[in-house]
């Protein structure tokens, strides 16, 4: 892909942004493991029910070690279903204890399996942030991505998740909605399609939630070879190229994001941790090795999927960056 | 295969500047500021062109306009009901014209 298309860097430098460094680490973003209780067609970590990858409560305990030692603000949960690492409950508990606000990815029908359904409980408990994937509001579009009957599950663990207060105005309870797009073309206006989410799955289903992000389809992962097998690669790559934002260049989440591995490994984003790209040379590449001096000043590293983050409005963990 | 129409002649549109320049600038400036946010969204915009696109049988036009329209954030479904407003009024367009026909035949007839 590299050698087909401009680099990154090449349009860095075109908008004076380059060399992109880190600013500081405001959040720790820890992939619990590769593990899901589904095999979505757009996930770049290739997760799905057969993957072993899980992290360890060794490492774990590395990273609440950290979060303990430097005061990290925020702890963002991963995965694969993050919910479905056995330590996660006691990983949560110890995040929150240590003063650290935890959010926490969901795919949302895990939370209607059998063992999981005491988690919305658990959530509210622990005043945990959700962040849950729903990329549209119709049924057929939905489980074309995401798998049949996804649709239906996420719905009822949604109804579950208002019914104790998550996502109802004045709860204190934040629900927040992932959007990604169902195909090779870049997210709408996030507040534009955040309204129809609003109006929609009120109409439909009685639903509401807090805000929706809006998340580009990165180039990398089972997306990657969805773009590959169906002649959409070169296309793709051209519209995320054409349209580079310097504004969500200058504002991409690796400047105070850090991404762990369920292995302890260190990445800029969890992009690079599926592209196989650790931290840069001279910064520590495992949790264990953890030096924060080092880490905040790293110089980040690009490839051609670093597009995904700049096209448009940008696309971060957290949506539309600009 | 050699075809009339292929699909990566869409990337090369601006290469029409060529010969006439100036041409090409005052059709991109209005055609920009005729898809700009105004009294219509950009998505409303982006829905009737698509719909025009079918009328006028524009190959190119049909893939960008596919594209804009998720892009702004419309559905299949709404993408559809655009594309049959189109075939309604070009169906539409071709029955009432049964009218002049009606006319012309009674003319001439006995």
């Amino acid at each position: 892909m590299e050698s087909i298309f401009k680099s990154f860097d090449d349009a860095l430098k075109e908008s004076s942004l380059f060399p992109l460094t880190a600013k500081r680490i405001s959040v720790l973003q820890i992939n619990m493991g590769r593990l899901c209780n589904l095999a979505c067609r757009h996930c770049h970590v290739d997760a799905g029910p057969a993957r072993k990858e899980i992290m360890s409560k060794e490492t774990l305990e590395a990273c609440l070690e950290v979060i303990k030692a430097h005061g990290i603000p925020v702890a963002d949960l991963t995965g694969g279903a993050p919910e479905m690492n056995p330590d996660y409950m006691q990983f949560v508990k110890s995040c929150v204890d240590a003063g650290c606000r935890v959010k926490t990815r969901t795919n949302l029908s895990i939370l209607t399996e059998d063992g999981y359904t005491d988690l919305p409980s658990f959530f509210a408990e622990n005043k945990i942030e959700v962040i849950a994937s729903l990329p549209y509001f119709l049924e057929e579009t939905t489980d074309r991505q995401r798998g049949k009957g996804v649709f239906a599950s996420s719905i009822e663990a949604l109804k579950n998740l208002n019914s104790i207060g998550y996502g109802v105005e004045g709860s204190g309870l934040e629900l927040n909605l992932v959007f990604n797009p169902c195909g090779a073309f870049l997210p709408p206006q996030q507040k534009a399609i955040e309204a129809d989410f609003k109006r929609e799955l009120k109409k439909r289903y009685g639903v509401s939630f807090s805000s929706l992000y809006t998340i580009t389809n990165m180039p990398v992962g089972r997306f990657l070879d969805f773009l590959k097998q169906s002649g959409n690669l070169r296309g793709y790559m051209e519209k995320l190229q054409s349209s580079y934002n310097p504004s969500a260049a200058s504002n991409v989440m690796c400047g105070e994001t850090l991404s762990v591995g369920w292995d302890g490994s260190l990445y800029d984003c969890d992009f690079n941790q599926m592209a196989g790209l650790k931290c840069g040379p001279g910064s520590p590449i495992h949790i264990k090795h953890f030096d924060r001096l080092k880490l905040e000043s790293r110089r980040i590293v690009t490839g051609a999927h670093c597009f995904g983050c700049t096209a448009g409005a940008g696309s971060s963990c957290t949506g539309a960056v600009s | 295969m050699e075809t009339y129409y292929n699909p990566e002649d869409l990337a090369k549109f601006s290469s029409i500047s060529e010969g006439a320049p100036e041409l090409w600038k005052k059709f991109s400036q209005w055609y920009g500021a005729v898809f700009a946010e105004g009294a219509l969204t950009e998505r409303e915009k982006a829905l009737i062109a698509l719909a025009v696109a079918h009328a006028v049988q524009c190959p190119y036009c049909i893939d960008a306009y596919t594209q804009s329209c998720f892009e702004k954030g419309s559905n299949k479904e709404q993408m559809t009901e655009a594309i049959h407003v189109a075939a309604a009024i070009k169906g539409g367009a071709a029955l009432v014209h049964g009218v002049q026909m009606k006319n012309a035949a009674d003319k001439i007839g006995l």
